[in-house]
């Protein structure tokens, strides 16, 4: 029972949601929501609280109908081929939860069993989850007493029972410790060494930098700009060089000393000058060489990559500011 | 990696993986049981507990006053209420359901949308047969007989269960209603009124008389009245038209409830969507 081999695992156009309850001057949840997953790949949606990553996940998983615009995940409209998309997708989400008054294994076994598996298939695929995410021993124990890393890794267990094409991981580590977060990435790594397409929505750019192949970044109900995560550090500019001297009166003399190897402007941040540059290695040590002959002394010198944080403050800063941007306006980046 | 199960898609096999994911559900429902018997062992005996107060509290007066046991009088009242004490179990176990996430769980699932609600329903009958089991039992201790045939003790209990149902889909339409615990206590207080306000425990000739109607029409006093009736056990002579019909309305009652409340649980659900 395979899909209809689509191109791409999701793609959705100019998806519109506005909550019932939302008051009418209230800005949608979603507002002209474009996506496209290839499949096989691991697609983080990035944005902060309140940016509409729940709601878009909530639509593609059939749990919330769309207003306006088309969704089709595995090649299914979710609209109109829910079930279809239902037997395809695993889901894992603070609202997709586990039954916390029963084990770990009787959580599993049940979902496996609505998932249409015989008794005794539900049972043993229940048992191999539990191997493999590293809770065969606290399976028969109740969910109630679980650590927060245990119970993430089992939702993450339930969201697999049938093996599914697409998974949709929203926020998975929100809240774990740093062990925790790390036990849940392992989890997810092996998904996708399977080949399951993994759509992960996070606040923390650090984890969609080294896990997405591409990213979309989400503000206000609408992506503002996706691609890799070296093409989306690519936008916000390149390398730099800074320079943080002893006596900021040396300022001046720095700017002077170091102006051959900047790309642009040379900008002082906080005491530290930021000295854009083509090439990390030979920008950094002709620079500090010409510090050196200048006599100037410094208590730091390094060469920095922008991080998603930058690329992500720029485009959410603008889009929150410009209210006006209609809705075809996505900046893409060319890949 | 997983083998699934062939597709059918005859209405048939649709029917047969309804009827399984609701057994599924159900026994979801009485793994809960096991994983906190004292929660349903205190709810079991919740009832009991109750009419035991009232028992204590009342049956001096008013058997005196009635010149028969006022226990014979207060047990079909007591199961009456016992069945209507299932809607706080149905409506949290609901609430908890969608507010915790589980309801969106199986939303997700390529399972049938039928089979949440039955599975819910069918435990929470067998929950309320066991309820009804336990104060039966301690009626037949505190010395409560039945003086019937067989089939009318049996339309009796068919009566209790009836509202029982009824109750059931009153407590999903408001488990997926509320949005907060908070809205689930404020019902849990409300109950109470309603049973008091009724002729569960009390001869509602003691009533002043606009009290009266009200209570007479309660659906409680109909179920009560009735199957007091059934049971062979002493009643009160009712003055409403509401009590001179308590046996039609124990049935009418009830199936208005449902008829009301199974579409709007069904719509709500389905809404849950929107
Ligand atoms: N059930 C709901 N009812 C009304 N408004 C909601 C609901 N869920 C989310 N919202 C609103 O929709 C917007 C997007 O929320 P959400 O999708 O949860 O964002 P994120 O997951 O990125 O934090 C927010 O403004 C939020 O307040
Ligand atoms: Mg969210």
């Amino acid at each position: 029972m395979r899909g209809r081999e689509p191109d791409s695992a999701i793609e959705a156009r100019g998806v519109r949601k506005k909550y019932p309850s939302a008051a009418p001057e209230e800005r949608s949840a979603l507002d002209g929501f474009d996506l496209t997953v290839a499949r096989g790949s691991v697609h983080g949606l990035l944005g902060p609280n309140g940016a509409g990553k729940t709601t878009a996940v909530r639509i593609m998983a059939t749990l919330l109908d769309l207003d306006a615009g088309e969704a089709r995940v595995a090649g299914y409209d979710v609209a109109r081929e829910g079930r279809q998309v239902r037997r395809r997708i695993g889901l894992v989400g603070q609202y997709a939860a586990v039954d916390e008054e029963l084990s770990g294994l009787q959580n599993l076994v049940m979902f496996g069993r609505l998932s249409r598996l015989s008794p005794r298939a539900a049972r043993h695929r229940a048992e191999e989850l539990l191997e493999q995410f590293g809770l065969a021993e606290t399976g028969p124990k109740r969910i109630s007493a679980y650590s927060g890393g245990m119970r993430r890794r089992l939702d993450l267990a339930a969201g697999l029972v049938v093996a599914p094409q697409i998974l949709f991981v929203d926020e998975p580590t929100t809240g774990l410790d740093p062990a925790g977060r790390r036990d849940v990435w392992d989890a997810i790594r092996i998904l996708v060494d399977g080949g399951t397409t993994v759509l992960l929505t996070t606040q923390y750019l650090e984890e969609a930098d080294r896990f997405a192949d591409r990213i979309s970044m989400l503000a206000h109900g609408r992506v503002v700009a996706d691609g890799t995560p070296a093409e989306l550090k690519a936008r916000v500019g390149s390398d730099w060089l800074e320079v943080l001297p002893r006596a900021e009166a040396d300022i001046p003399r720095i700017t002077k000393a170091v102006r051959r190897w900047a790309s642009g402007d040379i900008r002082t941040v906080n005491g530290r000058v930021r000295v854009p540059v083509l090439d990390r290695t030979t920008s950094l040590l002709g620079a500090a060489a010409a510090l050196q002959d200048a006599g100037i002394a410094l208590d730091d010198l390094t060469v920095r990559t922008p991080t998603l944080d930058e690329v992500f403050i720029q485009l959410t800063g603008a889009a929150a500011t410009d209210d006006t941007t209609p809705a075809d306006d996505t900046q893409k980046v060319p890949a | 990696m997983t083998s699934r199960t062939v597709t059918h898609d005859r209405p048939i096999d649709r029917l047969r993986r309804a009827l399984a994911d609701t057994w599924t559900i159900t026994l979801r429902e009485l793994q809960h049981w096991r994983s906190r018997p004292g929660v349903i062992v205190f709810n079991w005996l919740f009832p009991v507990l109750t009419m035991g107060m009232f028992i204590g509290l009342l049956g001096g007066a008013i058997g005196a006053a009635t010149g028969s046991s006022y226990v014979d009088f207060v047990m079909p009242g007591a199961f009456a209420m016992a069945m209507f004490f299932g809607l706080e179990a149905t409506m949290t176990a609901v609430c908890t359901d969608a507010s915790k996430g589980i309801t969106d769980r199986f939303r997700s699932l390529p399972m049938s949308g039928f089979a949440v609600v039955a599975g819910r329903c069918t435990a929470d009958m067998i929950n309320s047969l066991v309820s009804l089991a336990v104060v039966v039992t301690a009626g037949l201790l505190f010395g409560w007989r039945p003086d019937a045939s067989a089939p009318a003790i049996a339309a009796a209990f068919a009566l209790l269960l009836l509202l029982r149902f009824a109750v059931l889909w009153i407590g999903v339409f408001i488990g997926l209603k509320a949005t907060s615990q908070e809205a689930v206590a404020a019902v849990q207080i409300a109950v109470w009124p309603l049973l008091f306000l009724s002729g569960v425990f009390i001869d509602t000739a003691t009533m002043p008389r606009w009290l009266r109607a009200i209570a007479e029409a309660n659906p409680l006093s109909a179920t009560a009245t009735a199957a007091r009736d059934l049971f062979g056990n002493p009643g009160f002579a009712g003055e409403s038209w509401f009590a001179e019909n308590a046996a039609l309305l124990a049935v009418a009652w009830p199936i208005l409830l449902v008829l009301v409340f199974l579409p709007l649980s069904a719509a709500t659900y389905r809404h849950l969507r929107r």
